[in-house]
């Protein structure tokens, strides 16, 4: 049986739903909140989501729509191009390296994945960012948002296990 | 039964996703290392992307921005309520002292307007003023700059000086149709030319992304002292002299920093000024009398 137009849309939106979470994320992490430190600690979410569906669902988060989301992020956050796709690309294959490992144990190896996954990233983009911008920047920023990266993981997790369960099956 | 040619192409395909399969990753980060030297190598091409990209999703930043703008509106409200009293008394004694002000500015613009009827100034040209919206705020983790809801379009352009009512903020670094991206003073990138308010030293603001951007190349003989005001000195021609940057902060070990006016982490409009100054202004000093030959 062939499904029906409106059948096919719901899967196509259900299989889009992981893209389309990190992108709300992104969004909300760019949106000026005006409340100070609040910048700081926003961008976690899409790391997070990124680290998230590529354990959970790779099939839905291939490394070519984390390259992607990583451009956007770039784009609109005006920071070098291709760093942020780096970073992204980096938690990506972390987590689909040793996804077998996180599958099926406890919740906190996936916690510790992605600390290790999230350190990474932060230690790659600040040094990139340095060189391409041609200073060094301090490294006390990007190392307080890894950990907030980190600390926050508790909450968004809980947020994607319901667009999970929920949404995309 | 399917025909024989879609088995073979099966067939062939399995080898071809083993191999993108292996290679994704690889061929990804080669291809983000490319993005940042190309990024580097300042291609006109890079920055047109990253511009109708940013031009591309900004009406929709600007949408999610406004009801997050109102959140924040009303967590203010609310602590303004709870010092509603003591504010009252603070801003009626401000009143009164700044109705002394005005009353001091309006005799000061009218000795000045005659003053300069009198030395025959050439009048400088009118600004134009553009405000906009901040739509994205990159958090200042890598790099100091805000996205903002108005491009080339509503006649901004590059180089022009962004402010608010405070003072400087920077200026237009990358400019699209509908959005343009402002380098903030505090970036690692800004360099804007300053000086002391009262003594005219020349300096220049260099911001190292933290919230106090240092004052370089400042006179030897030069010491402000703290709380000193520092106003753009409009050498190198791309602002006016005189617009309000910050005051000097607390000296500590030799290098000059300066606390700026604007508080960026409330930026949420802003006024793009355009001051019409199109090449940097030679000055040479003319012998009097002989101006006019």
């Amino acid at each position: 049986m062939t499904p029906t137009l409106a059948e096919r849309m719901d899967d196509w939106g259900r299989r889009l739903a992981p893209i389309a979470t990190v992108l709300v994320l992104l969004f909300v992490g760019l949106i000026p909140f005006g409340v100070p430190g609040m910048p700081l600690i926003a961008p976690a979410g899409t790391q997070i989501a990124v680290f998230y569906w590529a354990v959970y669902r790779p099939d839905l988060m291939p490394p070519l729509a984390a390259f992607g989301l990583g451009f956007i992020q770039d784009a609109l956050a005006g920071t070098p191009l291709g760093v942020a796709s780096l970073a992204f690309l980096i938690l990506h294959g972390i987590a689909v390296n040793q996804r077998k490992a996180f599958l099926g144990k406890p919740y906190l190896l996936v916690w510790l994945g992605l600390a290790i996954a999230a350190l990474v990233a932060a230690c790659a983009s600040w040094a990139l960012s340095s060189i391409i911008l041609g200073g060094l920047i301090p490294p006390e920023r990007p190392l307080f948002q890894a950990l907030a990266t980190i600390a926050m993981f508790p909450v968004f997790s809980w947020v994607l296990v319901r667009v999970h369960r929920g949404v995309v099956h | 039964m399917r025909e024989p040619g879609y088995r073979f192409a099966k067939r062939l395909a399995v080898p071809i996703r083993g191999f993108a399969h292996r290679f994704v990753y690889p061929l990804l980060i080669l291809g983000a290392f490319a993005l940042m030297i190309l990024g580097k190598a300042d291609l006109v091409l890079i920055e047109r992307m990253r511009a109708t990209m940013a031009d591309a999703l900004a009406p929709i930043l600007s949408f999610m921005s406004e009801p997050a703008a109102r959140v924040a509106d009303a967590i203010e409200t609310g602590r303004e309520l709870i010092r509603l009293r003591e504010e009252n008394t603070q801003l009626r004694r401000e009143n009164e002292r700044l109705r002394q002000w005005q009353i001091v500015a309006n005799r000061l613009e009218q000795e000045n307007g005659q003053l300069r009827d009198l030395a025959r100034l050439v009048a400088e040209p009118p600004a134009t003023m553009v405000s906009a919206r901040v739509v994205a705020d990159a958090g200042g983790i890598f790099v100091h700059s805000v996205l903002i809801g108005a491009g080339s379009k509503a006649g901004i352009g590059k180089g022009n000086a962004v402010m608010t009512s405070e003072g400087l903020a920077g200026r237009v670094a990358t400019i699209g149709d509908r959005s343009a991206r402002v380098l903030l003073l505090t970036d690692l990138n800004s360099r804007i030319p300053v000086m002391v308010e009262s003594t005219r030293e020349r300096a220049m603001l260099a911001g190292d992304n933290s919230h106090q951007p240092r004052l370089l190349y400042l006179p030897t003989t030069a010491h402000p002292s703290p709380g000193e005001r520092i106003v753009t000195s409009g050498d190198g021609g791309s602002f006016p002299p005189g617009l309000p940057v910050g005051v000097i902060a607390d000296t500590d070990g030799g290098t000059m920093r300066v606390l700026p006016f604007v508080d960026f982490n409330r930026l949420e409009f802003v006024r793009v000024v355009d001051f019409k100054i199109e090449a940097p202004v030679v000055q040479t000093e003319v012998p009097r009398g002989r101006e006019r030959r």
